[in-house]
């Protein structure tokens, strides 16, 4: 529960020092109480002061850390239901299950179809970052410690989906420098999984019959000191599945019971076997409802294209435009002889029209102008993408100067903009391009 | 100690929009709950699925789809088909062909389209406009006389031609959908207008915008969630009417739905492609608010239907 600002301020030096930047010891406290300031900002607070505020200060929902070397991630930290309140802070995450029931071919391959996914989107990298690794109970633990090695060797992070202790005690042996997930906790074995968590670094994941049943466990392995918990949701309805992961979310965002502020995993594998259209409007689901590990039963780039646009999508700082530097871009070695085309500088236009225009191999001068950061529709509606912006960007970049060919492709979108720029841009022939940025290609190769 | 969270219900709660007459009506909203949260109070009515047809035909479709047609060969059969799909609700007539710059189909040939679609199919009908303002507002007053009784949902009316639109619904009895762009005041003031006119409350359906996945949708989720959240905890009458959302318009325009295998061979099968992209899309809109989708593929409509189903 959050302290108030004479809370924290009992709990300072009083001395007023200074060294925090704030006038006065209550001038930080409340600060602090704002969440304005951190806590580490006095460096005369007593380790008991510390830890009692830390603890109270502390967001509601934890952040979960997990993975080793360039598999590191983080989870979970959030603060608000929906994005337009602030931001989300940790986007989610993609797993895709292999089992120890499948045979080291079949494994191998859908590893390796996994791997295939790679690619690059507005400056991220998209590609599965969890391979999770399902116990069955009718295989042994040298079966489960045969698929988990087969898991490592994908070079991504891992999460063992397994509630027998034998395996998951012997599969932690060979993949516990990994730093994994491992997610088997139950009410019945909670103790066990706890110690051997524990013992290999391992960050804890809590499974139930029921959202009474996983609370209970939770508090239970928070008393025996562990808090470095996710919460398994994985519920046998997709109706009591959504309801564990938006009520426990709830009430540790809103009703601040940090034992609910856990990352969630959620199999939709699980939920739909062998249904891929369903695991992806699942995963979409979870997406935006308070799933932080989605595992799936595969990732092909038909799931991924728009499973990764969305999370992008959700997961940006809606405080903040993505937008690019206006100027001149040329691409596939464009010169001052390379025909020219403008768009706006909304950071999602810039990649795909850049793209198409990357994958066409025509010289293009991409001519990116300042347009509040909006796509060419919404820049057009705002005013910010006219006959007399363009002319505008042209005079300030002094293109006439800088370029010698004289025609500029504009977007179809816009193509009523063609005689107005005509007007403003003597001596420039304006060509009306394709409306979607695809197009470009087949439309660059054969204006050339 | 158990767990302690709580259900989390509204006093206020989304208006219901009935479409279609008779035994083939369907009733949108209702709800005193965020989208989907049927396990803190009854949804309801649960969201629908509309199947989206175009007056110019099958053209640009996918072999699956076409499979899926195969033997529809005029858009009243391909009507009965689009009404007889798994999982469909209703369906949305496009009259595309109407736009002046394609083929510019007369009103007359629109209407009598449209009155067959109508009668061919046991499912209500939407039906959605050139996009052309100055047509549509025309288009839509002969649409609504004509089919009087049917009780239709006009897509869509917006701010350039609300009034025309609007006014024909109102004339007619028939429902009217109002267009805005991602935006919570502008749906509201469309709303505020729309009533002005004296269309009753009960009678508008919002379109509050939509996008791809991966195409600006955060704008889309967080304008229904704002919409969503205004009309249940302040009780905002002027934004509890349902959400349509137009989903198929947008996913299969873009880049990851239309290029071909060949020339990106890594992203394998292109059909496979645009179903995935749609039923993302769709469930992300379910998600944050919507009360209704229109599709496009038989896949799409039958999964996403049933995972309606699955939820509720
Ligand atoms: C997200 C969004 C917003 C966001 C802004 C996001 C952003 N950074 O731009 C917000 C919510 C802020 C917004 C606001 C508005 N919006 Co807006 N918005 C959208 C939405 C949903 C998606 C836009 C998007 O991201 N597209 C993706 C990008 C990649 O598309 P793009 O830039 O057009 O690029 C494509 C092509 O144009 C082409 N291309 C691009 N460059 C080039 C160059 C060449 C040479 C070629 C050949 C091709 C090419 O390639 C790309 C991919 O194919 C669209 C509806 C839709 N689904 O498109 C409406 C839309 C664009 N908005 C619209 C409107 C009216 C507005 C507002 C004016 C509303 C208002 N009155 O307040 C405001 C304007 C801003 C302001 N407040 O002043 C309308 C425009 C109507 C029209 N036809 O003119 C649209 C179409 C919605 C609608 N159906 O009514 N909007
Ligand atoms: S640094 Fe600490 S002791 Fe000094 S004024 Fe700030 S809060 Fe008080």
């Amino acid at each position: 529960m959050a302290l108030k600002g004479l809370d924290i301020f009992k709990l300072t030096p009083k001395t007023n020092c200074k060294d925090c930047g704030s006038p006065t010891c209550m001038a930080f406290a409340m600060k602090v109480a704002q969440g304005a300031v951190p806590l580490e900002k006095c460096p005369h607070l007593s380790d008991a002061a510390k830890e009692k505020l830390s603890e109270a200060t502390a967001p509601p929902m934890r952040t979960i850390q997990f993975g080793a070397g360039e598999n590191e991630h983080a989870l979970g930290g959030e603060t608000v239901m929906m994005r337009h309140e602030k931001t989300f802070v940790n986007k989610c995450l993609y797993a895709v299950e292999i089992s120890d029931a499948m045979d080291a071919g079949e494994i191998s391959d859908l590893l390796s179809k996994t791997k295939a996914v790679d690619y690059e989107r507005i400056g991220e990298h998209m590609y599965v970052e969890i391979i999770s690794v399902h116990h069955d109970p009718a295989k042994s633990a040298s079966d489960y410690v045969s698929a988990v090695k087969l898991a490592a060797e994908a070079g991504r992070c891992i999460l063992l989906d397994c509630t027998d202790l034998a395996a998951a005690k012997a599969a932690l042996e060979v993949c516990k420098d990994t730093k994994p997930i491992l997610d088997g906790a139950d009410a019945g074995n909670a103790e066990e999984m706890n110690a051997i968590a524990k013992e290999a670094g391992a960050v804890l994941g809590v499974r139930g019959a029921s959202i009474d049943e996983i609370y209970d466990t939770v508090v239970k392995l928070e008393g025996l000191g562990n808090k470095n918990l996710m919460l398994d949701v994985t519920a046998s309805s997709l109706k009591e599945t959504f309801a564990r992961a938006v009520r426990l979310r709830r009430a540790a965002i809103k009703g601040g019971d940090r034992a609910c502020g856990y990352p969630a995993i959620v199999n939709t594998a699980k939920l739909a076997p062998g249904d891929s259209v369903t695991q992806s409007a699942l995963a979409a689901l979870f997406t935006a409802r308070y799933g932080s590990i989605i595992v799936m039963g595969g990732m092909s780039y038909a799931q991924a294209l728009p499973l990764y646009g969305l999370r992008q999508n959700l997961f940006t700082d809606p405080q903040k435009p993505m937008k690019v530097t206006p100027g001149i871009y040329a691409i596939n070695g464009a010169d001052e002889n390379s025909v020219c085309a403008v768009t706006v500088d909304f950071a999602l236009t810039y990649f795909v029209v850049s793209g198409e225009i990357d994958r066409s191999k025509v010289p293009c001068n991409l001519l990116i102008t300042d347009a509040g950061g909006y796509s060419v529709l919404t820049a057009w509606a705002a005013g910010k993408l006219s006959a007399s912006s363009i002319a505008k960007f042209f005079q300030e970049m002094d293109i006439a100067g800088k370029i010698k060919n004289r025609t500029l492709i504009i977007p179809g979108k816009v193509a009523v903009l063609k005689g107005e720029i005509e007007e403003k841009l003597p001596g420039w022939k304006v060509v009306v391009g394709p409306n979607e940025a695809v197009q470009l290609v087949r439309f660059l190769k054969d204006y050339q | 100690m158990p767990f302690k969270g709580k259900a989390e219900t509204f006093n206020a709660s989304i208006a219901t929009l009935d479409i279609g007459t008779g035994e083939k009506t369907i009733r949108l909203g209702g709800q005193n709950v965020l989208p989907l949260y049927a396990f803190d109070a009854s949804m309801e009515n649960p969201p629908r699925v509309g199947v989206e047809i175009s007056d110019e035909g099958l053209e640009g479709y996918t072999p699956k789809l076409l499979e899926y047609y195969a033997g529809a060969s005029d858009v009243v059969s391909i009507a009965k088909k689009a009404a007889a799909m798994e999982g469909a609700d209703f369906v949305c007539l496009r009259l595309d062909s109407a736009d002046p710059n394609g083929k510019n189909t007369s009103i007359e040939d629109c209407v009598k389209l449209a009155k067959e679609v109508c009668a061919a199919i046991d499912k209500p009908l939407t039906i959605m406009g050139s996009r052309n303002v100055e047509k549509d507002g025309a288009l839509f007053e002969k649409l609504a006389e004509a089919l009087q009784g049917e009780n239709v949902l006009l897509l869509s009316a917006r701010e350039e031609d609300y009034k025309k639109v609007g006014a024909s619904g109102l004339a007619y009895n028939q429902k009217v959908g109002a267009e805005s762009a991602v935006d919570i005041n502008l749906a509201k003031q469309l709303n505020v207008l729309l009533t002005q006119l004296g269309v009753a409350p009960k009678n508008i359906g919002m379109n509050l915008g939509s996008a791809a996945a991966g195409y600006g949708f955060e704008y889309v989720a967080s304008t229904m969630e704002r919409v969503k959240s205004a009309a249940l905890s302040q009780n905002d009458t002027m934004l509890q009417m349902p959400v349509i959302t137009p989903v198929a318009l947008e996913t299969w325009a873009v880049k990851e739905s239309i290029v071909s295998e060949s020339e990106v061979p890594e992203w394998g099968d292109m059909e496979e492609r645009a179903i995935h992209m749609e039923t993302v899309t769709a469930m992300a809109c379910l998600a944050s608010g919507s009360d209704a989708v229109i599709l496009r593929h038989p896949v799409s409509v039958s999964k996403i239907s049933a995972l309606i189903g699955a939820l509720l």
